[in-house]
């Protein structure tokens, strides 16, 4: 397969089959699914290749930079690519079932396809971006099919989501592009690569206009990422969405940004000389951790509380910001942090996609509702369960190994809070995640003493594919060996084995080592 | 390719996942099945773990590593020591999935027991074949979460309340030693359990940090071990059924944590250093402490379940207290124990479950007579419970003999009084038992008694006791055979002291 | 002053003055017109900077992105006045109410009432 075909069956074919699934009803499903599977060659292939040739660039109809668009991957780009190509792939899964045998008339349920497709394009395209301008345009186009997603239930509380999201996630767009321009202004580019030599060899000229760049760039990205104390718009907006959006938002949305400025951090921006600024930063993750997960044990509503689940799980992300100040453990913290990112997008996914099964079989949100519901739905709330595991952060999910690296990072570079943070937020996701559990096994003796209640079963399709991706996501932890190789692939950190040009596509060959 | 020496180890673990897997899969009602499922798993392990062992004794080496990441390598291998504890695990499990088999005939949900029954399994071996600190966590930490749908397994209010204080101990206690684990692991590297330990070239700077260190293992593994003061939620998890409570206290849970502190003391740190650091002496005061208070609280409950509980916090320490007296007689003692005590407490359990499903009879104050009506199951309770208080020629005397010995061999002698004191404490409140049960007559109409043909029970709840009972005495009595669970200990307790 | 530093000077100014009515303003409407208004100060601040080099040809660059972004600005108020229009409608209201559930406490006190 050629490598243009891989790229453009990433960006093309979602872009087309959205087009598609717009137009005409009857294909919409068809296209998704065609789509679902083209993104998961496209992705492994690209994985493939990577690992085997290092990192490619490829220029988008032949046009060079400044006015061409540049698509780059690396290792960090392949992983990400796979994330969305698994936990997408699944999702339409898993809406293709619940469509199948549920009817809501209350909205037009239909258009959740085409605009699915518009939304994986765009995540694929922000990812292979190869210039900050690109990343600016993919995020917006991000953002208005979220929004569209959120609101796409038609109620009063999934509008109020919607129209504050969008406010938020504008004003956010703009502060980052006014960065942008800034940066271009000074440096003459927006290629990322070539902006992180300039600013590497200029080490920000002390420049005034390039740290203001900078700050315009991260608070754009802290604001959509949603990181405490600016995730105030993240529960509603995650909890009154429709189950498959809501997936989709916590555990890729938020991760798009979180890839921008981590990439931007470590890639571009001299980190060396932000330690206060990263210090910062990770102070804000360890707020999230203990509030997120404070917040989401005081929750009534169950997917309030995942939502919440995903302010405490975003903290996570946050601590590699003071960790890999210390260039002995840089590399294990920044991996480890995109390992948690993979395991947390597939995980947090499983738990939403639970949660909707489990909201639709008792027709309510609370979470008092489900007492004892591990009897009439045993699938759903294994998979619940099996995927709380991996926010608990236990053995052997991703997220286990994960948490091992940034123990041991924060142990070694004596950051002692840190690690203490760490532990303590696995011990608080046990209790939202186990207080839900202990409650759906509730058994009433004598039966009568239980109110009366009506369950609705719920698809087949729909507790399955739950399911593989909740195993998908325990067991990601022992799969941990081939994603660090392919992380390392052109990384901020590790001994990189290929050469720092990207190979081009149109004369791809191997490079030496 | 991987050979089959690596292949066995990993295929001992997978034997109950894999049937464990499609149990879960298999629809509720397939109980024939099912049935087969998980003997044929039960058996399967049993099988290889012999052939483990005779390629163990004929100086085979099975490991097998995974490199995860740079640093962590997921790492099996099957020295004299893990397979002492996968041998006893396997064995016993056969026993209790007939009894489980046995004990819940047709309630439901069976499927999702067996399936986390299996799993518990799974984890259980693979805590003994870890070759590393990462691994054992690993399979230390599913233990928590297979065990934990056991436990409330009734799904009553009360069974949920135990599953509750359960987790909250074993999470944090999982949590803290993770941090020991990783702390450990930035001070000396990775590293794999090697007998005599990994300690050799650390400075003497580092003490400090190591005590803090060994003493964080010590309480993350003790509340497994249910070591004073971290025992709460021992006896709040005798909620769950027989077969889950047999299981727990004798092979799975406390086992876990009292074979992660003998693997810390002996292939982590090593005797030597331990004794060097000094922090074996604390060690042994806090066992004993542990063997005297659950003795103490074990005379003054009448629920049967909860006067085996604390007795089972007492007896779990005797291993920790063989750990930490350091000499070879002890060292045996304690290792031994690891299989004695599985047996002896198994067999107590499994006729403390006979009686609750046979007669209703769940209290000591309601045991009077009950010998006559169960006359096997209560000369198998009988005999494991003179092995509890260490009459010859049973295997509790073996042990208490050799941990004397030991202490007094290394000039402890006040080791000795605290096993005379606990022996008395355990006549206290496991003679009372056998006196009512044999020589009161019946107070009259039993709770709720279920006939079962012309045997005092179900067969499948019978042989398992019946069966550990014997093994009692058997291990008692020939002890110093070669292949005894005595022979082997002091095979390993060699390897330890370098002879 | 050259007119380029008027450009970037009115720029700056309109982006503050979108961000204070956005922030502040409780009209939906009015939150989305400051959106615009501070989109517009970016439009402004980037035509600014085509003039960064002493080349007496602006930079193309940043005008293409002026085009991109305009592009994105109008789609994202179109969808924000979309989404306004059938709030009004199921609501009547031109405000945002928050709609975070209060913890338990607070659904005591609805409970009650």
């Amino acid at each position: 397969m050629s490598l243009e075909a891989v790229f453009l069956g990433l960006i093309v074919l979602p872009l087309l089959g959205g087009c598609l699934a717009f137009l005409s009803r009857p294909l919409a499903l068809p296209a998704n699914l065609v789509v679902a599977v083209g993104q998961l060659i496209c992705a492994f292939e690209l994985a493939r290749t990577v690992m085997a040739q290092g990192p490619l660039s490829y220029k988008v109809g032949g046009w060079d930079a400044p006015l061409g668009v540049n698509l780059y991957a690396d290792g960090l780009t392949a992983m990400m690519l796979v994330m969305v190509a698994v936990v997408g792939g699944t999702i339409v899964l898993y809406t293709a079932g619940a469509m199948r045998s549920i009817k809501d008339d209350t909205y037009d349920q239909q258009l959740f396809w085409p605009i699915n497709l518009l939304l994986l394009a765009s995540l694929n395209a922000l990812f292979l971006s190869g210039d900050i301008f690109n990343l600016y345009v993919t995020l917006e186009l991000l953002t208005l099919s979220a929004v569209a997603l959120i609101g796409l239930v038609g109620t009063v509380d999934a509008l109020t989501a919607a129209l504050r999201y969008l406010l938020v996630a504008i004003s956010a767009s703009l502060l980052y592009l006014l960065g942008v321009a800034l940066l271009y202004s000074i440096y003459g580019t927006v290629d990322w690569h070539l902006l992180g030599d300039q600013i590497q060899v200029d080490q920000v000229k002390g420049d005034q206009a390039s740290l203001l760049a900078i700050a315009l760039i991260v608070s754009g990205l802290l604001l959509k990422t949603a990181v405490f104390p600016l995730h105030f718009w993240l529960p509603p907006a995650h909890s009154s969405a429709p189950t498959a959006a809501s997936a989709l938002l916590s555990a890729l949305v938020l991760k798009a940004s979180f890839y921008i400025i981590l990439r931007l951090w470590f890639s571009v921006f001299p980190y060396a000389e932000f330690q206060n600024a990263g210090t910062l930063l990770t102070t804000l993750g360890v707020a999230a951790i203990l509030w997120g997960s404070l917040q989401a044990i005081n929750q009534t509503q169950l997917k309030a509380m995942v939502a919440y689940s995903t302010v405490a799980q975003v903290g996570y992300l946050f601590l590699v910001f003071s960790l890999a100040s210390d260039a002995a453990v840089a590399w294990d913290a920044w991996s480890a942090t995109v390992l948690f990112a993979v395991s947390h997008a597939v995980g947090k996914a499983a738990v939403f996609l639970a949660a909707g099964s489990l909201q639709y079989a008792t027709g309510s949100k609370q979470i008092d509702s489900l007492a004892g519901i591990a009897r009439e739905q045993p699938v759903t709330v294994l998979a619940f369960a099996t995927a709380g595991v991996v926010l608990i952060g236990l053995p052997p999910s991703g997220a286990f190994v994960a948490k091992w690296l940034l123990l041991q990072s924060a142990i070694a570079s004596g950051q002692w809070p840190l690690a203490a943070v760490i532990l303590t937020g696995g011990v608080l996701a046990a209790i939202y995640v186990f207080r839900v559990l202990s409650l759906s096994l509730l058994r009433c003796e004598p039966r009568e003493s239980c109110e009366p209640r009506e369950t609705r079963p719920v698809p087949r399709l729909m507790q399955y594919a739950t399911l593989g991706l909740a195993i998908v996501a325990i067991t990601l932890g022992m799969m941990a060996s081939p994603m660090m190789e392919l992380l390392k692939v052109d990384a901020p950190f590790s001994a990189n084995p290929f050469s720092a040009d990207p190979v081009s596509v149109s004369t791809f060959r191997e490079v030496a080592p | 390719m991987i050979s089959w020496n690596q292949w066995l180890p990993l295929l001992v673990i997978a034997s109950s996942l894999i049937s464990g897997g499609v149990i879960f899969v298999l629809d509720e009602k397939r109980k024939l099945a099912r049935t087969v499922l998980n003997l044929g798993g039960a058996v399967l392990k049993v099988i290889l773990v012999g052939l483990m062992l005779w390629g163990v004794s004929r100086g085979e080496l099975y490991e097998v590593h995974f490199p995860l990441t740079d640093g962590l390598e997921f790492a099996l291998h099957a020295s004299p020591f893990s397979l002492f504890f996968v041998t006893l695990s396997a064995g016993l499990w056969l026993l209790t999935t007939i009894y489980a088999i046995g004990y819940f005939e047709d309630s439901p949900h069976l499927d999702r027991f067996f399936g986390f029954f299996s799993f518990c399994v799974c984890a259980t071996t693979g805590i003994a074949l870890a070759a590393n600190l990462f691994t054992f966590v690993v399979f230390y930490e599913i233990l928590t979460l297979t065990t934990y749908p056991l436990v409330v397994h009734s799904g009553k209010e009360s069974a949920l309340r135990g599953g509750r204080i359960y987790l909250i101990y074993t999470i944090v206690g999982g949590a803290v030693v993770m941090l020991a684990a990783v702390w450990l692991q930035t001070i000396v590297g990775s590293f794999e359990f090697t007998e005599r330990g990994v300690m050799a070239d650390v400075s003497p700077e580092q003490y400090g940090q190591l005590r803090w260190i060994f003493a964080l293992l010590i309480a993350g593994f003790g509340v497994k071990a249910a070591m004073v003061p971290l025992h709460g939620w021992l006896p709040n998890a005798m909620v769950a059924p027989a077969p889950v409570s047999a299981l727990l206290h004798a092979v799975a849970v406390v086992k876990a944590g009292a074979f992660g502190i003998v693997r810390v003391v002996y292939d982590v740190y090593g005797l030597e250093f331990c004794r060097q650091i000094s922090v074996t002496t604390p060690l042994a005061i806090a066992a004993s402490i542990t063997i005297v208070y659950g003795s103490m609280r074990a005379i003054y409950q009448d629920d049967l379940k909860r006067r085996l509980a604390f007795s089972t916090i007492s007896q779990v320490s005797y291993i920790v207290l063989g750990t930490a007296v350091v000499g070879p007689m002890a060292t045996t003692g304690g290792i031994v124990h690891l299989v004695h005590q599985g047996i002896m407490k198994i067999t107590l359990f499994f006729a403390a479950g006979n009686l609750a499903t046979t007669l209703g009879v769940s209290k000591v104050s309601e045991m009077d007579g009950v010998g006559r009506r169960m006359p096997w199951t209560m000369t198998a309770f009988s005999v494991a419970a003179l092995g509890m208080i260490g009459m010859p020629p049973t295997a509790g005397f073996v042990t208490k003999w050799y941990l004397g010995h030991g202490a007094l061999e290394t000039g402890q002698d006040w080791v000795v009084g605290v096993l005379v004191i606990s022996t008395v404490l355990n006549a206290m409140y496991f003679l009372p038992i056998i006196y009512v049960a044999w020589f009161k007559p019946p107070k009259g109409a039993w709770a709720k008694e279920r006939s079962a043909g012309q045997l005092e029970t179900r067969w499948s709840l019978l042989m398992p006791p019946v069966v550990t009972g014997l093994l009692t005495v058997l291990v008692g009595l020939f002890a110093n055979m070669p292949l005894s669970p005595l022979d082997w200990a002091k095979f390993i307790v060699d390897l330890e002291y370098g002879q | 002053m050259t007119y380029v530093t008027m450009y970037a000077l009115t720029g700056t100014v309109l982006i503050g003055v979108g961000l204070f009515g956005t922030t502040t303003c409780s009209h939906l409407l009015r939150k989305i017109i400051g959106l615009n208004v501070m989109g517009a100060g970016t439009f402004l601040v980037l035509i600014a900077l085509a003039r960064r080099t002493t080349d007496p040809l602006p930079d193309p660059v940043p005008h293409a992105m002026v085009l991109t972004g305009i592009v994105v600005a109008v789609s994202a108020s179109a969808l924000a006045l979309a989404l306004l229009r059938r709030y009004y409608r199921e609501t009547g209201r031109t405000d945002l109410k928050p709609t975070l559930q209060k913890p338990r406490i607070a659904r005591k006190d609805s409970h009650e009432s």
